[in-house]
């Protein structure tokens, strides 16, 4: 259950479209269940009544949205953005992929969001999802109602929260939250605690996986080359097959240092994967060394910021001194 | 029609693949994917593999050819090997019948020798389905997902599988597993099969209907104002065209490995940017474009060339895997004007 409503939401974005704030509004449109949620661009009170949704399936990050709308016009975009999504917010403005006076932000506090593919490890037949007294309840065409625990369906990101606090916004409805302290590096930790053998062939079982379909990148708000170099046929590494079965861990190393400094953590990658590779857990491991050798640093919590990778202080660690402390987690 | 109790299911399963390799849908902790049966696995109940049957005949790379350039001669490896028998246990009728979209495609002159290699060496024994999801839509397209065909029928009960040859291939195979499963009438079958029409009828995509598309319509819908709207959040990833039991968009190149070159084939997605490339750049400059390449094939474009049938079957899997949730059923409701 999420503590606006989505009449609110609506009453916002109608009342910013008739003020002349915006002439658009970032947001989620139903689907055909109640879990199909897509993001979709509005400009009328009316598309806004009849197709708006704010739910609990509303997990979709609006980054790569937010900067094609933000390029298109001259005129404001209204974005709805939850605590996490803010944070990519920042990180893309730091790296001035859009100007910040063409974006209003409406903050919305978030409860966490739920995983559908979790709902479906116990339900088939899925007519609705609903919440009652705080326990989602799942109608199902063949065994009736089943009532589920919020946090067992609840999406792992959501499950290890990192922060209920906007870190952005030009107007909040409802309660700000705080930072959390969440466990969201648990499991980075027990990956550290492998032998190097055994984390090899963890991660050769998860990447095998991949299709190479390329949703964890197109997702992905850190990921905002204009041409991507696996994309260009002039690079030489363009490649849209998998050449043997573990070449795809080549492509996702490649990627998660790409992205170091400038993850967020936001998770998209590992909800978009058609192939549940828990990709973050790449990122996670860049953010737990980054914290633990330079101090704490979070992307996109301020605009501006400079990640340790690519800035330079007396006190920084000497690189034998990280391969050393690397070492000791071998 | 044939039985074997579920019990003895491990012993068919040993048997057929003392005889040649046996592929059934296994549980895993990323969704139910077929693997090869090794005497230990246990068959999913999974309604659908996350990936598609389609990989068995036309997988995602493969290599065509090698040759290595030394002065002026070229040495050229063939790569194609006749294929051995091998078996498909567990098919679903959404996946059976792509194969004979991918047949009109691949086998239709010129044929393609690779494709065909493995059709002819493939055995598909299919499985009924019970509980459809509410992702599927397989009677848009005149699926009956309780008959599924293939080369032998199944029908899976509370204690035993049915089994029907529907070929003779599927005789044969049969044939040489009587000493296993015994005559069987089909009471059983058909009461299950009545049961499960009844949840079909149910399904919220029970009334999606297909008849504003097909054959000869592409300037009906090719400058529909709505492929804007419905194409805006497109992420242009390949999810839906690799999920996808139908598409069979392929790139072919050459990879150097600094010592030969190897020529190969791998799936394209038309949602890529170089997705069919030319001298002059890409035909289709935005994604608005891209995805209408994608609906048009499979609603208007496969109909048009192969006698009006749909390039979709209506497995659901798109639904159910698209990052940001928009699918063919969708577009279907917003172009076809059923809601």
């Amino acid at each position: 259950m999420q503590e606006i409503k989505r009449e609110d939401l609506i009453a916002k974005a109608a009342q910013l479209l008739a003020d002349g704030t915006v002439d658009r509004v970032i947001g989620w449109k139903k689907g055909e269940f109640d879990y199909d949620v897509t993001p979709a661009v509005f400009t009328t009170k009316e598309e806004l009544e009849n197709e708006f949704v704010w739910n609990d399936f509303c997990g979709a990050n609006f980054s790569k949205y937010i900067k094609k709308e933000a390029e298109k016009s001259e005129s404001k975009v209204m974005a709805f953005l939850k605590p996490c999504d803010t944070y990519s917010f920042n990180q893309l403005l730091t790296e001035y992929k859009f100007d910040r006076e063409k974006v209003y932000v409406v903050g919305v506090p978030c409860n966490g969001m739920l995983d559908d593919s979790k709902i479906k490890e116990s339900a088939s037949g899925i007519s609705s999802v609903t919440e009652e007294n705080g326990k989602v309840v799942v109608d199902t065409l063949y065994d009736g109602k089943i009532t589920l625990e919020r946090a067992d369906v609840l999406a792992e990101r959501c499950a290890n929260c990192k922060s209920k606090k906007h870190a952005a916004y030009d107007e909040l409805l409802g309660t700000e939250g705080e930072v959390l302290d969440s466990k969201r590096f648990d499991e980075v930790e027990k990956l550290e605690k492998m032998t190097p053998d055994e984390r090899f062939a963890f991660w050769q079982n998860e990447l095998s996986r991949c299709i190479r379909c390329n949703a964890c990148r197109n997702i992905c708000p850190a990921c905002t080359c204009e041409k991507c170099v696996f994309d260009n046929p002039a690079s030489g590494v363009e490649n849209k097959a998998i050449s043997d079965s573990f070449e795809e861990k080549m492509f996702h190393i490649i990627r998660a240092f790409h992205v170091v400094g400038r993850c967020t953590d936001c998770g998209e990658c590992s909800r978009v994967c058609p192939q549940n590779i828990p990709l973050h857990l790449l990122n996670r491991k860049f953010i737990k060394d980054i914290n633990g050798f330079y101090g704490e640093y979070q992307a996109g919590a301020e605009v501006g910021s400079r990640a340790p990778i690519v800035d330079y202080t007396k006190e920084d660690l000497e690189p034998s001194e990280a391969v050393e402390r690397g070492e000791e987690n071998a | 029609m044939r039985k074997i109790s579920l019990d003895k299911l491990d012993q068919l399963f040993a048997e057929i693949s003392s005889k040649s390799a046996l592929y059934i849908p296994v549980d895993t902790a990323a969704g139910a994917k077929f693997e090869k049966y090794d005497g230990t696995k246990k068959m999913s109940d999974a309604l659908n593999t996350v990936r598609s049957a389609k990989d068995f005949f036309f997988p995602q790379t493969e290599n065509l050819v090698d040759f290595k350039v030394e002065g002026k001669t070229i040495e050229i490896k063939e790569t194609v090997k006749e294929d051995e028998d091998f078996v498909v246990f567990g098919v679903r009728a959404c996946d059976v019948k792509s194969f004979e979209i991918l047949d009109r495609v691949f086998l239709a002159d010129p044929v393609d020798n690779f494709y065909k290699n493995r059709r002819d060496h493939g055995i598909i024994v299919s499985m009924a389905c019970t509980r459809p999801a509410e992702t599927c839509f397989c009677q848009t397209f005149g699926i009956d997902a309780t008959a599924p065909a293939g080369d032998i029928e199944c029908h899976k009960t509370t204690d035993a599988v049915y089994l029907e040859a529907k070929t003779d291939k599927g005789a044969k195979l049969l044939k040489s597993l009587n000493a296993l499963t015994e005559d069987a009438d089909a009471s059983a079958v058909e009461a299950q099969k009545a049961q499960t029409k009844e949840v079909f009828k149910k399904l919220p995509l029970a009334g999606l209907d297909a008849s504003a598309f097909g054959d000869g319509k592409t300037n009906e819908f090719f400058n529909a104002p709505e492929w804007k709207t419905l194409s805006e959040s497109c992420l242009g990833c390949g999810t839906c065209t690799f999920v996808c039991p139908t598409c069979q968009c392929y790139d072919i190149k050459d990879f150097n490995t600094g010592h030969e070159v190897k020529r190969f084939r791998c799936w394209d997605s038309c949602m890529y940017s170089d997705f069919t490339r030319m001298a002059h750049g890409n035909p289709r400059l935005t994604q608005v474009e891209r995805f209408r390449q994608r609906f048009m094939h499979k609603l208007v474009y496969y109909p048009t060339n192969n006698e009006g049938i749909f390039g979709c079957v209506g497995c659901g899997r798109c639904m159910a895997k698209c990052p940001i949730n928009m699918n063919i059923v969708k577009v279907m409701k917003k172009l076809g004007g059923n809601k």
